[in-house]
């Protein structure tokens, strides 16, 4: 028996006036010729285009061919990814993402957890840059608080996000080269993220999910001897990133796969949204640490890399230097690392430190209010970005003045990134749909939230 | 007073936001004509679009004359060109929320309106494929509604008897 308490008040009218039952791709001779125009991709061509109608071949019978199934449990779809892909043979006519199959109602649970808490949420979205989640989401809570953060967490905190982002890119190295055959990087990739993992777990306890960037700073100090640590990590990285370039980068056949494959244009990329390496391979300069900075990233030195043809190898040379960038980053921070706190001393937002509990009444009131109400945030709304190795990682939070969100909404690059995949597919063969998917780099934690 | 795109519709009500240069209140009709304004004006995405449900929350600091409704369309477009951020806010009903679908003018809302339409039941009108996304296809109800309970899953073994 359902239990009724748990289903909204049901609009009948919604089943009459939407097609809420069909996710799937259906049948050639049983869609639209607009749809079909729509999965050419004429919508993205812009500004009163009438569809062409040579270029729909509507004609074509279903005899001909094939939709198969990709995924969900596909060991290249990178997560629990389904496409629904027709074929002519062995070349891809239409696709559709069908995605979901993560979902576990983040964004709901997230209404449910005071701001304290709501880090643990979300570092749990993207599981490849947990970092850069929790920063997102710190910066928002900050900003509806006005709460200053000091200097050496903003640094610390660019530090962090900076490692994520190689650890990120590492695993997108190793798992691109599996898809492709080259079984070594998958080795070399996870050896290498192993050793940005391991001072994670030095630093704040954690390895994947750290829950460390948290409203008002971060949760710990960088722990003793880092700078040692972060030496050894910039130095191996580096280094091996040219051994990367042997591997892959000139091999014949690593070439072959990826030049002038699922090549798309600056408009399209606009047009669909796309953000991160994937706009930044078609030639497009727009990284949000460089274009609109948060943290301290206007007072580091780094290149944003761009490709030119927004092809497949363009993503994979973006991915492997912005590796070397980010080292150059983190050597800056190094350098630069403030001294001072490494969270805000505002005793409404951090907890008093344990010693202090029991000398102080204040600090024993204020531990206990923070740990069992959480604190209370003005009301009001507020959207903020930042760049996550995916692309554009939003949080757009709602306030009611309570002490916890009114609603939380993140804005996930991998969910809008994955919309360029049926103009990607057109066209190539099946083993090439596996380069797409990898070099879309999609996140399914994130994209199903 | 916050500046507008030059073809905008008369009569948008803008207000300040803490965290982005603009924050408009269009009506749902002059909704796609707003934001079709600045796209001409420059704002080259529309970085996302999502859904609020502001049932306990009728009272809600909304600029003079925007009559505020259960269900909230937001659209956040970017301009790269500026580096500048614009967020739209439309009230798109309490009873029946219907606004028109962006898609026209931004492709890429395919998907995120979608996922508004899954989770709040907001309909958007022109959306050329409006399923559910996160959503198994036979689910009831829109679960980001606040009148949505959380839900449990019953668990059997604390009911059930024990092996002795």
């Amino acid at each position: 028996m359902s239990d009724n308490s748990r289903v909204a008040e049901r609009p009948d009218r919604l089943t009459g006036e939407t097609s809420e039952g069909a996710q799937e791709l259906v049948q050639r001779l049983d869609t639209s010729r607009d749809e079909l125009g729509r999965e050419v991709g004429a919508v993205l061509r812009l500004d009163g285009v009438t569809l062409d109608p040579s270029e729909v071949d509507y004609e074509r019978h279903d005899d001909e061919t094939m939709i198969i199934n990709m995924g969900p449990a596909h060991p290249s779809t990178h997560g629990v990814l389904r496409l629904m892909l027709e074929l002519d043979g062995e070349f891809v006519l239409r696709t559709k993402v069908v995605i979901g199959y993560l979902h576990t109602g983040m964004e709901k649970t997230g209404e449910t957890l005071s701001y304290v808490q709501g880090a643990t949420n979300v570092t749990r979205m993207d599981y490849l840059s947990p970092v850069i989640n929790e920063l997102s989401y710190s910066l928002t809570v900050e900003r509806l608080l006005g709460v200053d953060v000091p200097a050496r967490a903003t640094w610390i905190r660019m530090l962090m996000s900076e490692l994520n982002r190689v650890s990120s890119h590492l695993v997108w190295m190793a798992t691109n080269g599996m898809d492709l055959g080259s079984t070594s990087m998958m080795i070399y990739g996870l050896r290498e993220r192993e050793l940005i993992l391991a001072f994670f777990e030095k630093t704040a306890g954690l390895r994947l999910n750290l829950n460390y960037v948290r409203p008002g700073g971060v949760a710990a100090d960088l722990p003793d001897g880092w700078e040692d640590d972060i030496e050894v990590i910039c130095n191996t990285i580096e280094e091996r990133t040219y051994e990367y370039d042997q591997l892959l980068t000139g091999q014949p056949i690593f070439r072959n796969r990826l030049i002038g494959v699922g090549a798309i244009t600056a408009e399209e990329a606009l047009a669909l949204c796309l953000t991160g390496p994937l706009l930044r391979s078609t030639g497009v300069p727009w990284d949000l640490r460089r274009s609109m900075p948060y943290l301290a990233y206007d007072q580091v030195d780094f290149d944003v890399i761009v490709g030119t043809y927004g092809d497949n190898f363009d993503r994979y040379a973006i991915r492997l230097n912005e590796i070397r960038e980010s080292i150059r980053i983190i050597r800056q921070c190094v350098e630069k690392m403030p001294a001072g706190d490494y969270r805000s001393q505002d005793p409404k937002v951090t907890p008093p430190p344990r010693a202090r509990i029991g000398e102080s009444m204040e600090a024993l009131i204020h531990h206990f209010k923070l740990f069992t109400e959480g604190f209370h945030v003005p009301a009001g709304e507020v959207y903020s970005a930042v760049e996550s190795p995916r692309g554009e990682i939003g949080c757009y939070m709602v306030a009611d003045g309570g002490p916890k969100p009114y609603r939380i909404h993140v804005r996930a690059p991998s969910f809008t990134n994955l919309q360029a995949m049926p103009l990607l597919m057109r066209g190539a063969s099946v083993s090439d749909a596996i380069t797409m998917i990898s070099t879309v780099d999609p996140v399914l934690g994130e994209v199903d939230r | 007073m916050i500046p507008l795109p030059p073809l905008a519709p008369p009569g948008v009500l803008t207000d300040e936001a803490p965290a982005c240069d603009v924050a408009c209140f269009p009506t749902p009709a002059q909704y796609v004509d707003l934001v079709a304004a600045f796209k001409a004006d420059g704002f080259e995405m529309c970085v996302d679009v999502c859904g609020v449900d502001y049932l306990e929350h009728f009272d809600r600091a909304l600029p003079e004359g925007v009559t505020p409704t259960r269900f909230e369309v937001v659209a956040n477009l970017l301009s790269l060109s500026k580096k500048r951020r614009v967020r739209v806010r439309v009230q798109a009903g309490s009873e029946s929320p219907r606004v028109d679908s962006l898609f026209h003018l931004y492709p890429g809302t395919e998907a995120p309106e979608r996922e508004t339409f899954d989770m709040f039941g907001i309909l958007f009108d022109g959306h050329p494929d409006l399923t559910r996304i996160l959503m198994p296809e036979d689910w009831e109800g829109h679960p980001l509604r606040k009148d949505y309970g959380v839900g449990h899953i019953p668990i059997q073994f604390k009911e059930a008897p024990g092996p002795r």
